[in-house]
């Protein structure tokens, strides 16, 4: 009885789950193509942040809240803004293509059907047999918390087990901030330099 | 940017909130959802309100370039350092085990600290790039 009814809720969710991926996916395509088609780059970045608020509510879907968390926080919220920035520093409509670009289309195309063609080789979702799920995960799950103290897997193995990954991720996001700062600090002030009469700036 | 009142209350309201938030998904990373990276976009997000609402000059008084400049890098060394520090206990280059009388209890305070490095980089690294191009215009 309790069995019964155990399964019963679990088909439920799976069926909720499966409208409620048609449903997201149905508007992330619509967000996709409209970020492409608009004109309007103003309203491209927010349908760009609309796009990925949609993917952290797929992610929160396959219980991948860390994942969801990242991109609900950089994808929705500082990319936009940074985006805006860009688009107010360099302006607000496409120009338009003069060359209708075949080539690229079938290109992209090309690729994302070998990309489908290649998801019809890969473990069905959710096996558990999936080569991902028999390597080193099963360790983690079974030992990380009696080993790290931390109830939370996805932290233990970004920050304990994968630490020195994690360190070249920081150091990768330090060196882009460091990147950036060199570029356009030292651009705005060249031009502020020039703005004045300059020695020997010009050559 | 000047006069709207209505958005510069909400956002006075809001930011203590988000900064709060913050914090709570720094230090609440091994329990729940979260940790330094997210917590350190939702630090910096809630500046990021706040030069918009009340200007990037404001704001760049608030948190000057040369302090970001120094958050981020004291995260990335703080991270390096929590290593460096486990090779002067006698483990091996971020084997937090040895930060402890335990292992288990060694990894989770390891595991905080870096989290904490890995918080401040990032609160600092997108604020500059915030900045930065903020400056331009």
């Amino acid at each position: 009885m309790d069995a019964e009814a155990r399964q019963g809720a679990r088909q439920g969710r799976r069926a909720i789950d499966l409208y409620l991926n048609i449903i997201l996916l149905v508007f992330v395509a619509a967000t996709g193509i409209a970020a492409v088609w608009l004109r309007n780059l103003l309203a491209s970045a927010m349908v760009l942040g609309i796009y990925s608020l949609l993917m952290a509510s797929l992610w929160v879907v396959l219980d991948a809240v860390d994942v969801a968390f990242t991109e609900a926080a950089v994808g929705a919220g500082v990319t936009t803004v940074l985006m805006l920035l860009a688009i107010a520093l360099t302006g607000r409509r496409e120009k338009r293509a003069r060359s209708r670009p075949w080539a690229p289309l079938a290109v992209s195309l090309a690729t994302a059907g070998l990309l489908v063609y290649a998801t019809l080789g890969m473990p069905a979702f959710g096996s558990a047999d999936a080569p991902a799920q028999l390597h080193v995960a099963p360790y983690y799950l079974r030992h990380g918390e009696a080993e790290t103290g931390v109830p939370n897997v996805v932290t233990s193995v970004l920050a304990s087990y994968r630490g020195f990954d994690t360190l070249g991720e920081v150091t990768v996001i330090f060196t882009a901030g460091i990147g950036v700062l060199v570029l356009l600090g030292s651009a705005s002030r060249r031009r502020r330099n020039s703005a004045t009469p300059a020695k020997g700036d010009s050559a | 940017m000047s006069d709207f009142l209505v958005l510069k209350v909400i956002a006075k309201l809001l930011i203590p909130f988000i900064l709060l938030f913050g914090f709570y998904v720094q230090m609440h990373g091994d329990y729940g959802p979260g940790g330094g990276f997210q917590a350190g976009v939702i630090v910096a997000a809630a500046f990021i309100l706040y030069a918009i609402i009340f200007g990037v000059g404001t704001a760049r008084r608030v948190a000057p370039m040369v302090v970001l400049v120094t958050i981020a890098c004291l995260g990335v060394l703080l991270y390096a350092g929590v290593g460096v520090a486990n090779l002067a206990y006698g483990g091996r280059f971020l084997e937090y085990g040895v930060l402890a009388y335990e292992a288990a209890h060694g990894n989770h305070i390891g595991i905080l600290i870096v989290e904490i490095g890995v918080g401040m980089a990032v609160a600092g690294v997108i604020m500059i790039i915030f900045f930065s191009f903020a400056r331009r215009r």
